[in-house]
């Protein structure tokens, strides 16, 4: 050995790349966004940026993007609430009459989504079109006026809808959704259920007081694996959503691609980041943080 | 009375078997188009419209050149995005889960933070740190921000991997006077390469299927997915379902992989 290294150094020696390549390209672009939501711009383009302190940024995020702050969070939290009512029910069926194909039924949840996100999204918009099977279902059904009326229809269309955005969302994140339910579920002794069946409880007596509780960590991680990303997301109102279904999203995109205001992109990001570990904070403290990484 | 109440419970059940069944179906409703498109005989320049079954377009994945040029450009950034990801997270995950290091709860919190951001900020930081630095929105860009969101899958599919690994081979290579590249070289890398191919698999298939970050840092560059998201506008040809199957069939090959070494993990490890 040559270099005046030891055995003891290897482990640093180890992590070290990786550890360097974190913090240069994660640890720095946020500090950079950082410095940026609170900078000058200095040119037309915001290239360069002076270091002056710029409230204004922030007073510029908030007036842009405040309704759509409020509208992200409102369409990710139903979208959420849905995939809870669509996917409990199914990781129950899995959970109790799976058997021994459990496994693979667990397994078919998460099949669809090794497709692109991309290509998925768009054949979606194919299956929501005018012409589309759910539209000839509805016009066969002569559901049209009711749906309309019931708000989920707009003029009689359901592709670029809100309708059709939070179906997407739905949609594109119910794995993340379920499978932490799946686990949760799973670890219910099935024993616990007769015996509260014996002692005289009904069965939503029952699914109150002993399946609800223990499989709360799991609705909770589910549903928050499920509202964080799709607060942030980008594709679905791009694609399925209506003119007034633009996301945060799509306005930190607009705003770094086409308006080049980097600082106002900036100040938004800040303001998202703060709000997505806002409610990681707050599970963490109910929950611990393992959960998380159960997925 | 008590037959009512079993009936009830029979209907409950069948209805919570319809519902589920119902749901396998929409899980699978965008998959079955996708499937079902590359079939068809399109005559308009949107594949969105059925004309027809044709098994031609499962001939020529590559008839459109723009588009087979945008998934070579893909594959080949996702292979080198990929071997990156490899080389920083296996020496790291390894130290983490062999050695107690100072500061590893920090560092494991590093490798899983970038997953909780969303992907137009990841982009959008990046970008602001590459317009600081002078790299312009291109290839260097492209592949420095896929390694870093790959890195992080790469890096959880490996730790979970390295959990069940035994390393007394390793220690009793050690006492037999091996050196720790000897030792890496001829007994954990070989033993880790499933679990380094799907690692990998997993890695190229994310990469592969990228849109918001590449989005924002690709510049004149074209990938798969943004060569898509430019012709959903224009036209909408067949190719783009059969090359979209084929970048499934990697990530089922990984699936299936990952699968069967957990249930390798399940056995006792005794040589």
């Amino acid at each position: 050995m040559k270099l005046p290294l030891t055995r003891r150094d290897l482990p640093l020696l180890l992590v070290a790349p990786g550890v360097a390549w974190l913090i240069f390209f994660f640890v720095l672009p946020l500090l950079e966004l950082l410095r940026q939501s609170w900078s000058q711009p200095t040119s037309r383009f915001g290239l360069t940026t002076t270091l002056s302190p710029n409230p204004d940024n922030y007073m510029d995020a908030f007036s842009l993007a405040a309704p759509l702050f409020a509208r992200s969070v409102g369409i990710a939290a139903l979208a959420t609430l849905v995939g809870l009512v669509v996917g409990f029910p199914l990781a129950w069926w899995i959970v109790r009459r799976g058997g021994r194909w459990k496994p693979l039924l667990t397994g078919l949840v998460v099949v669809p989504f090794f497709f692109s996100y991309l290509v998925r999204t768009i054949a979606w918009t194919t299956l929501l079109a005018d012409s589309g099977p759910l539209m000839q279902m509805v016009r066969v059904l002569s559901l049209g006026h009711l749906l309309n009326n019931l708000g989920l229809l707009q003029d009689g269309r359901l592709l670029n809808t809100t309708t059709a955005l939070v179906a997407g969302l739905t949609y594109n994140y119910l794995p993340f959704l379920i499978l932490p339910i799946i686990a949760s579920l799973g670890t219910i002794d099935p024993t616990l259920l007769e015996a509260a069946a014996d002692l005289g409880a009904h069965s939503p007596r029952i699914f109150l007081k002993v399946v609800f509780p223990l499989a709360l960590p799991g609705l909770i991680s589910g549903g928050l694996l499920t509202f964080i990303p799709a607060m942030g997301d980008v594709v679905n109102s791009q694609y399925l959503g209506g003119v007034n279904d633009r996301m945060i999203g799509n306005i930190i995109a607009d705003l770094v691609l086409i308006q080049q205001r980097f600082t106002t992109a900036a100040a938004i990001s800040m303001l998202l980041l703060l709000l997505i570990t806002f409610f990681l904070l707050m599970y963490m403290r109910r929950y611990g943080k393992t959960g998380l990484g159960a997925s | 009375m008590k037959s009512l109440a079993t009936k009830l419970r029979q209907l409950q059940g069948s209805i919570l078997t319809i519902w589920s069944l119902i749901v396998y179906g929409i899980l699978f409703a965008p998959v079955l188009v996708i499937v079902l498109f590359i079939f068809n005989a399109s005559k308009s320049r949107f594949n969105l419209i059925w004309d027809g079954f044709t098994f031609k377009n499962w001939l020529n994945p590559f008839a459109d050149p723009t588009l087979a040029q945008a998934f070579f450009t893909s594959l080949g950034l996702a292979l080198l995005a990929t071997l990156l990801c490899i080389l920083l997270a296996l020496p790291m995950t390894m130290a983490l889960e062999r050695f107690r290091i100072k500061g590893a709860s920090g560092m494991e919190l590093l490798l899983v933070l970038p997953l909780t951001m969303p992907e137009v900020v990841l982009g959008a930081s990046l970008l602001l740190l590459f317009v600081q630095m002078r790299i312009p929105p291109g290839p260097l860009a492209l592949v420095i921000s896929h390694t870093l969101f790959c890195l992080s899958y790469t890096a959880m599919a490996l730790k979970a991997r390295l959990g069940g690994h035994d390393w007394t081979l390793e220690e009793a290579a050690a006492d037999l006077g091996a050196s720790p590249l000897r030792t890496f070289m001829q007994i954990t890398l070989p033993r880790l390469a499933p679990g380094l191919l799907s690692a990998g698999l997993l890695s190229l298939s994310i990469s592969m299927d990228d849109y918001v970050v590449s989005s924002i840092t690709a510049g004149s560059v074209v990938t798969f997915p943004l060569r898509i998201a430019g012709a959903f506008q224009r036209e909408i040809s067949p190719q783009i379902h059969v090359l979209s199957t084929m970048v499934l069939l990697i990530s089922l090959v990984a699936l299936v992989l990952s699968c069967r070494e957990n249930d390798d993990g399940h056995q006792p490890n005794q040589n």
